[in-house]
């Protein structure tokens, strides 16, 4: 049985926001398939009892004061801009809920 | 779209409000949450930010020290346990105000977490428990071009400013509230209010819901009278005034009301709340549920708050407002009507300062609830926004507790200092608004005054006194407000050789 | 001897000196890159007035008396995952070309701090996702041993151009081994730092709690030197150890290993590992014996999961990472007509911008963190690192470092494994726990595999902030094998 659908695998580029065609669904459902397939073995560590580790290492506590400091100015905040109208980012229009 | 509505009688004969009520609180940080780039409210566009704030490649956040210790100090006045450590979260979906297309949160490890208030409505106190306290950052803001109205529905293109991207915010999220009943619309109202004061006695923001920098989400749901198993709940967005908080429940009680009593559905939804019908419509609903794929931020280390630090930040908090009020009250010796009274009109803390720079409390809330009460309302600003100090308010009185004023005169003189004439006593000089005090100028007055009212002159002569009130009028018209009236009533009947 | 063949020490004495100009160096250095560059495409942007422009401050600031390091005038190749002010930053993908950085990365401040001149940005797999630069959307980046070689990867473009002498010094970024698995294939020395020693302030993120930035050099001694000039403790970088670099430099001049205790790790040889490595690692392994070293064997049976550990905790980061490349604040854009929303021109722009690599691990890592598999998948690689993190501990209660091959096999021929992401992800076995448990990791040559005549890396593991020890130990053995081999290895390498 495989451990991922090509239906998921549409989900899954959905929600990452990759425009993918048809064959390239098949190429990754197939690819992902073998992977996940593969990295499911970290299930056989028997870790039940085990903490997850987020972080490499066990550091707290590291914070900034709260200070200002120099802003980049809006010629260089938008300088990589595709699009720029009234010294803001244009984008296009976003599918948001009606407001 | 039109919504059917019940009337709000109806639906509570019917139906019983359970409520939620997420707040959202803009940090006053100089700073914002994770760079150094300003917070300044109305800064032109794309001034306050950098690298780390637009998300460009190869930034990293750091967490700014001072909106951890704010957050904790908000739990710690919220009665939450605060976690002896917790980590950042990313809240990953995309969205073009958000500039990572992740928000930094929190998820299953708040900072703060099971506290409560405890709010006034109607002479009761209802007890609103807190879920949990939370700290994330803010997103910047789009301004939607074309298309009708200005609306994101319909809008050709969007521009989007991120100066407001990465400011500290904080959110309250209550348990569900049941057993408010009626009183749903006004318990909401009042938490908001009472958390609002609490911000403010912590100094931690500055609490403006016309600015966004205070902002609202009520969730409403009803369950048929006699059932215990809650309805589904909507969410209401777009909340931006007290009032507006008190409607919005209001208005989705109505609206739920209607439904069920159809035989409809509640369907989970985010509403939007409109401040101009005071109704609330119902949002894009989702094509497919959102998976948010929190973890946890590992850009970020955890926050193990020391315990004797957060010891330290509960014994330096603030007196809160409702202790305050209630020593306050005590105090000035008003009845739970008035202190209500001056707690809706946001006058309790002007009246304090009024008193602490030495006017009597029965005078310093006269003014504040009476005539200044009034001039607010007419301009339909807030009591705190007149241009007009509590140190101002204290000078009157003591000049009308001199006698230099009476209270005809004290007015004018407001007057003058909220037109921005100077301070009470430069506008007394300005307007030469002083009692009369001199005696001849006095006597010359009541002398012509008795002269054009003989016929009132002479009944106050043969016993009546009580026609001596319209002489004295007859000397206040004449001085044009400036005589003392309980010096020219004495004069007059002295003249009249009329003893009391 | 030419310039070109110098070390990086050697220069930084010779520009101290006066004997020789930052500008004369890097124009010896970038004529090199202008002669092999078309046979190794080890950069993606070089541009020679802005370099010279560099050497010229550089010499400028030497007159006037300024102190500066040990590497005031020595030119680097830098990779180009890390911003620069003066040069585009593109991570080799298509959704950042051209893209000129407002700022620049901690690493790269500090190599203009201590007067390194960059000679140009590097090639690697795009978002540093791969172990051959054949992910880069720019071309592959050849093996200057083999032109029909990959160079390791990701930092493919730094190791052969060191490699190919077109640089005495170069940067890179080690996540999984992106490090120490170019330098092994390519015959040179790469160190991955102690997470966090290193700041990633700048680096475009690829797994965040993995990253590290870390030096590429001929030598011992260069690689520490330049170890020190950019490591240390940034205040931008949250993760950031606040705590002294390691003495790596002092280390590298010792050289020494009497009495030090060794770890061969027991799960990596044998079956998978190619004889000629195998066979070089064994020597290795008598050789330090024969320094002084006492060599035991320890078992740490979870490393076998650390592989799958890896590509479920950096793909589920990376795809929350590069969520930021979305064509609306910088970078491409595509197909933003006037009638298509934001949402489409994103996923169009995403889908045409990234390779198939990093579509392959931001759906990976989509996965692994949605609801339903988050426990599963991403929580329990989690715990395995945990388990990983807690075997090096035990390890390092009886040994002072542990050493393996570097990687199982020498260079492999370009396109070999590019469909296959399996064994792609399988040059990566023996690097992988280092990056995991956040330890220092070092890959010194140690010969040639007899099948191929390709480079054979010796990785030499230590504890947190042990990073010293990592250099303590690559320098004996670089000592004694060059003594054995009457120089370096490099010269063993064919004529560009």
């Amino acid at each position: 049985m495989s451990a991922i659908t090509r239906d998921e695998v549409a989900h899954l580029a959905r929600l990452s926001r990759l425009a993918l065609t048809d064959d390239e669904l098949d190429h990754y459902a197939t690819q992902l398939d073998a992977i996940i397939e593969s990295v499911a073995k970290v299930a056989e560590v028997a870790a039940e009892d085990v903490p997850p580790s987020s972080h490499a290492l066990p550091l707290t506590n590291v914070f900034r004061a709260d200070e200002v400091r120099q802003s980049l100015t809006p010629e260089q905040a938008l300088s990589g801009a595709p699009a720029v109208e009234d010294d803001r980012f244009r984008v296009p229009r976003i599918l948001g809920e009606e407001a | 779209m039109t919504t059917t509505k019940m009337s709000y009688d109806e639906a509570l004969d019917r139906f019983e409000p359970v409520l939620g009520l997420e707040t959202h609180v803009e940090l006053g940080t100089a700073s914002k949450m994770f760079c150094g780039c300003r917070t300044m409210f109305g800064a032109p566009p794309n001034t306050q930010v950098c690298p780390t704030c637009l998300a460009l490649p190869g930034s990293l956040p750091v967490a700014n020290a001072q909106a951890i210790e704010s957050t904790i100090r908000i739990g710690l006045a919220l009665n939450c346990s605060i976690a002896e450590w917790c980590r950042f979260a990313r809240k990953n979906y995309f969205y073009p105000d958000m500039p990572k297309n992740y928000q930094i949160s929190q998820y299953d490890e708040p900072l703060c977490f099971d506290g409560y208030i405890d709010v006034e409505v109607d002479g009761e106190t209802v007890r609103i428990e807190i879920e949990r306290v939370h700290l994330e950052e803010d997103t910047g803001k789009s301004t939607h071009v074309g298309g009708a109205t200005g609306r994101i529905h319909g809008a050709d293109y969007s521009i989007v400013d991120y100066n407001r991207a990465g400011i500290p915010l904080v959110e309250i999220v209550t348990k569900p509230i049941p057993g408010a009943d009626r009183l749903a619309p006004e318990v909401a109202r009042a938490y908001v209010t009472e958390l609002r004061e609490i911000m403010r006695s912590l100094g931690v923001s500055d609490v403006r819901m016309e600015e966004g920098s205070l902002r609202c989400d009520v969730n409403v749901s009803l369950m048929p009278r006699g059932s215990s198993e809650w309805g589904t709940r909507t969410e209401t967005k777009n909340v931006n005034s007290l009032r507006s908080v008190e409607r919005a429940v209001r208005s989705e009680i109505e609206r739920q009301g209607a439904v069920l009593a159809d035989g409809g559905r509640i369907v989970q939804e985010t509403r939007h709340f409109h401040e101009d019908t005071g109704t609330t419509t119902s949002g894009r609903s989702k094509e497919e549920a959102q998976d948010y794929r929190y973890f946890p931020e590992p850009d970020l280390v955890p926050i193990a708050p020391d315990p004797a630090w957060v010891a330290e930040l509960k014994a330096a908090l603030p007196e809160l407002p409702s202790v305050k009020r209630k020593r306050l009250q005590a105090e000035w010796g008003l009845s739970d009507l008035d202190m209500q009274a001056m707690h809706n009109a946001d006058a309790i803390d002007l009246v304090e300062a009024t008193v602490a720079a030495g006017a009597p409390a029965a005078d310093a809330r006269k003014w504040w609830m009476g005539e200044l009460a009034r001039r607010a309302n007419e301009s339909g600003t807030a009591l705190a926004e007149l241009p007009i100090t509590p140190a101002h308010i204290a000078r009157v009185t003591e000049l009308v507790a001199s006698g230099a004023l009476n209270d005809k005169l004290a007015r004018e003189v407001l007057e003058g200092v909220l037109n921005g004439e100077g301070t009470p006593d430069e506008v007394v000089d300005k307007r030469g608004l002083k009692i009369v005090n001199d005696e001849g100028e006095l006597s010359a007055i009541i002398d012509e005054v008795l002269a054009a009212n003989a016929d009132a002159a002479e009944k106050v002569r043969s016993g009546k006194i009580a026609a001596v009130g319209a002489l004295v009028g007859g000397v206040m018209k004449a001085s044009r407000g400036k005589a003392d009236a309980a010096r020219a009533r004495v004069l007059i009947l002295e003249k009249l050789g009329v003893s009391e | 001897m030419s310039l070109i063949q110098k070390s990086a020490a050697e220069l930084g004495a010779l520009v101290a000196a006066g004997e020789v100009s930052a500008v004369e160096v890097a124009e010896a250095h970038l004529d090199r890159i202008a002669e092999v560059e078309p046979k190794i495409n080890a950069f993606l942007h070089v541009d020679r007035e802005v370099t010279l422009g560099q050497a010229r401050a550089v010499d400028e600031r030497l007159r006037s008396g300024e102190r500066l390091g040990p590497l005031a005038g020595v030119p680097i190749a830098h990779k180009d995952i890390f911003t620069t002010r003066d040069m585009p930053t593109t991570a080799a993908s298509r959704i950042l070309e051209g893209w000129r950085p407002p700022y620049d990365a901690t690493v790269t401040r500090r190599l203009r701090e201590a007067g390194l001149v960059i000679l140009g940005k590097t090639n690697l797999d795009e978002f540093a996702m791969g172990s051959s630069t054949e992910n880069s959307a720019y071309g592959p980046t050849r093996n200057p041993w083999d032109l029909d070689k990959i160079p390791g990867g990701s930092s493919g473009g730094s190791s052969a151009a060191v490699a190919a002498y077109q640089a005495p010094l170069s940067t890179g970024t080690d996540t999984g081994g992106s490090i120490r698995q170019p330098a092994a294939v390519t015959g040179i020395v790469g160190m991955k730092p102690t997470y966090g020693g290193s700041s990633r302030y700048g680096l475009i993120a690829f797994a965040s709690s993995l990253d590290t930035p870390g030096p590429f050099a001929r030598n011992v001694l260069d690689a520490a030197l330049l170890h020190e000039a950019f490591s240390g403790h940034d205040p931008l970088d949250s993760t950031s150890i606040d705590a002294p670099v390691p003495s790596v430099v002092e280390a590298a001049r010792q050289g020494d290993v009497a009495g030090l205790r060794v770890g061969v790790v027991k799960e990596f040889g044998g079956e998978g590992f190619q004889p000629g490595v195998q066979a070089r690692f064994n020597e290795a392994v008598a050789l330090l014996e024969s320094l002084g070293a006492k060599v035991v064997e320890i078992s740490c049976p979870s490393f076998a999961t650390a592989l799958p550990a890896y590509y479920l905790i950096a793909p589920s980061e990376c795809s929350s990472n590069l969520a930021r490349f979305d064509a609306m604040r910088y970078g491409l854009r595509v197909g933003d007509d006037g009638t298509r929303s934001a949402e489409e021109v994103m996923a169009l722009t995403r889908a045409a911008g990234f390779g198939p690599e990093v579509k392959r691990r931001i759906m990976l890592g989509t996965y692994a963190l949605s609801s339903g598999y988050y426990d599963a998948y991403y929580g329990q690689a989690q715990k395995v690192r945990t388990v990983i993190a807690r075997e090096f501990e035990a390890a390092y209660h009886q040994v002072d470092v542990l050493i393996s091959p570097t990687t199982p096999t020498t260079a492999f021929p370009i396109g070999e494994r590019a469909d296959d992401p399996m064994a792609m992800y399988l040059a990566d076995l023996c690097t992988i726990p280092s990056n995991l448990a956040g330890n220092a990791a070092i890959s010194v040559p140690c010969g040639l595999a007899d099948e191929d005549g390709l480079p054979v890396g010796l990785q030499i593991m230590a504890p947190v902030l042990g990073d010293d020890r990592c250099y303590r130990v690559a320098a004996a053995v670089e000592k004694a094998l060059e003594s054995r081999w009457g120089g370096p290895l490099l010269k063993e390498a064919p004529a560009l």
